[in-house]
């Protein structure tokens, strides 16, 4: 099958710093692709790169087969309205109210039937259990609640591909397996396609149809997440079994 | 040298971002892609709550100017030129100038710190996320609103001031309220109301655009719109201050002083 998403050979660097040296992935429609890797190994980097949001060094991404490097903000408009993007800290719009935030991009995108908005929103805070919280603001919600509704802003308009930066960090347990479900039912129901970024291992079990290991700026480990277990590299076990080297910080101590 | 080509870089690259700036803006309204919601709320922020700014700095100044003028005059005999004096320097530059910086200080600072904030906790990345241009979102309805608004907050300024004069003129100092009144509109005719308007359309430009500029850039965090804040409200007056001057020759040669 084609892939949907092809990224090819990414470079990128952040002031001085190297951050993706040669990264390729493709990622097939309606599959879900889990990418593990330590923190400030450039996951969010790679994420924000499939949106536009950063332009590589060098490389280039396909979308639908269409290499969208070279786009500029306006010509990157109707790719963006196909891909929908959770933020690790939610990024809502702290002068909106829940609703508002929700209703923001089918507002945006035409839509002007209010029923048609209210439901629509109903519907996509209640797969994020946050019925109910419409009128509150962002700052009077705690740091779960925000990336929840940020994930309801996500799904509310039924984008083709969700990439997903840490979608259960700093939630609780009962409210990740639902988040996990929830990514679950997407590609099931709606078939759309998922990136998820995720530390958690559990969450990278339940939704992964393929897990890819960031290591050094580059693609360290492609594959199921059967292989994942199977996986016998110490790099990647050290990953799995949330192992430290005594060269880590802290490490040994 | 090598300092005097590094600040002539930084400044051709900041000029180039403002100038492209506010031509993508004008693009956008030209094209008639205003959000006219947006655009009425950032009147009402613009023009409405700069109301008390406006007044007081507008009437203290005429008072205070016309008490000066006086004092001065008085000794010459020569007090009912208080009001034409006033009147046409309310209209020609303090008006202006005046609202352009209390404006730059009340409104500028407060599009800085909004849109700097928003950058600084991705929430501008999250409008790019969701196919919506920043500058069309943000920008364009704040120009819009201040271009709209300055000029008429310049107009209420010099009107508060020559009302003020006029007040301290006939009613505490006793100048003859038919000469103060008859000399002012002697000496004073549309072109000066002319020159008032384009200095007011002209600083709309000034602080919306750098204004936007520099929360648009603001990294850092908190501290990064702190800075971003206050380099508007200084980029901003000094700007208007010295343009005010360039301006002021140019539109001499259009409108010329004295020939009434």
């Amino acid at each position: 099958m084609d892939a949907l998403l092809s990224v090819r050979d990414l470079h990128t660097a952040i002031g001085s710093q190297q951050i993706l040296r040669g990264f390729s992935l493709d990622v097939a429609p309606g599959e879900t692709m889990v990418l593990l890797g330590r923190s400030g190994g450039g996951k969010s980097v790679f994420l924000r790169h499939l949106i536009g949001l950063m332009k590589p060094q060098k490389g280039e991404i396909f979308f639908e087969g269409r290499d969208i490097v070279p786009l500029g903000e306006r010509a990157l408009e109707p790719v963006r309205r196909k891909i929908g993007m959770l933020f690790q800290d939610g990024a809502l719009f702290d002068s909106l109210d829940v609703f508002d935030n929700v209703a923001f991009p089918l507002r945006e995108r035409g839509l002007r039937d209010e029923a048609e908005i209210r439901r629509k929103v109903a519907e996509s805070l209640a797969l994020v259990n946050m019925s109910g919280h419409d009128s509150k603001m962002p700052v009077n919600l705690s740091g779960g609640m925000r990336k929840r509704v940020a994930l309801a802003r996500a799904i509310v308009s039924v984008p083709q591909v969700i990439l997903y930066d840490e979608p259960t960090a700093g939630l609780d347990p009962i409210v990740s397996d639902s988040i996990n479900h929830l990514i679950r039912r997407l590609q099931r129901q709606l078939h759309v396609t998922s990136i998820v970024v995720t530390h958690d291992m559990a969450s990278c079990f339940h939704v992964a149809d393929r897990v890819a290991l960031l290591s050094n700026g580059s693609r360290y480990f492609l594959g199921t997440p059967a292989d994942l277990r199977a996986e016998t590299d110490p790099v990647v076990r050290d990953f799995v079994e949330g192992r430290s080297r005594p060269e880590d910080p802290g490490a040994g101590a | 040298m090598l300092v005097f080509k590094g600040l002539a870089r930084a400044f051709l690259i900041y000029a180039g971002q403002v100038a492209l700036l506010s031509f993508e803006t004008w693009g956008t309204i030209l094209k008639g892609r205003v959000r006219l919601r947006l655009t009425l709320q950032q009147i009402a922020e613009i023009g409405y709550g700069s109301q008390l700014v406006v007044i007081v700095t507008g009437a203290f100044t005429g008072a205070v100017f016309t008490a000066q003028a006086y004092f001065q005059f008085a000794s010459l005999n020569m007090e009912t030129a208080v009001g034409p004096v006033v009147t046409l320097a309310m209209f020609r530059e303090l008006g202006p100038t005046l609202t352009g910086l209390m404006v730059a200080g009340r409104v500028g600072a407060a599009m800085s710190a909004t849109i700097g904030t928003m950058k600084v906790t991705q929430q501008i990345d999250a409008l790019r996320a969701l196919a919506v241009n920043p500058v069309d979102y943000l920008v364009v309805p704040r120009a819009v609103a201040m271009y709209l608004s300055m000029p008429l907050l310049v107009i209420e300024c010099v009107g508060c001031g020559v009302l003020a004069a006029y007040l301290v003129a006939v009613k505490v100092m006793n100048v003859e309220a038919a000469y103060f009144v008859a000399n002012m509109i002697k000496f004073t005719d549309a072109s000066d109301i002319a020159m008032s308007l384009i200095k007011g359309f002209f600083f709309a430009g000034i602080i919306v655009f750098i204004s936007c500029r520099e929360g648009l850039h603001a990294k850092d965090g908190a501290v990064g719109v702190g800075r971003a804040t206050t380099k508007s409200v200084v980029v901003c007056s000094l700007l208007i201050l010295i343009s005010n001057f360039f301006l002021t020759m140019f539109l001499n040669i259009l409108f010329p002083a004295g020939q009434r």
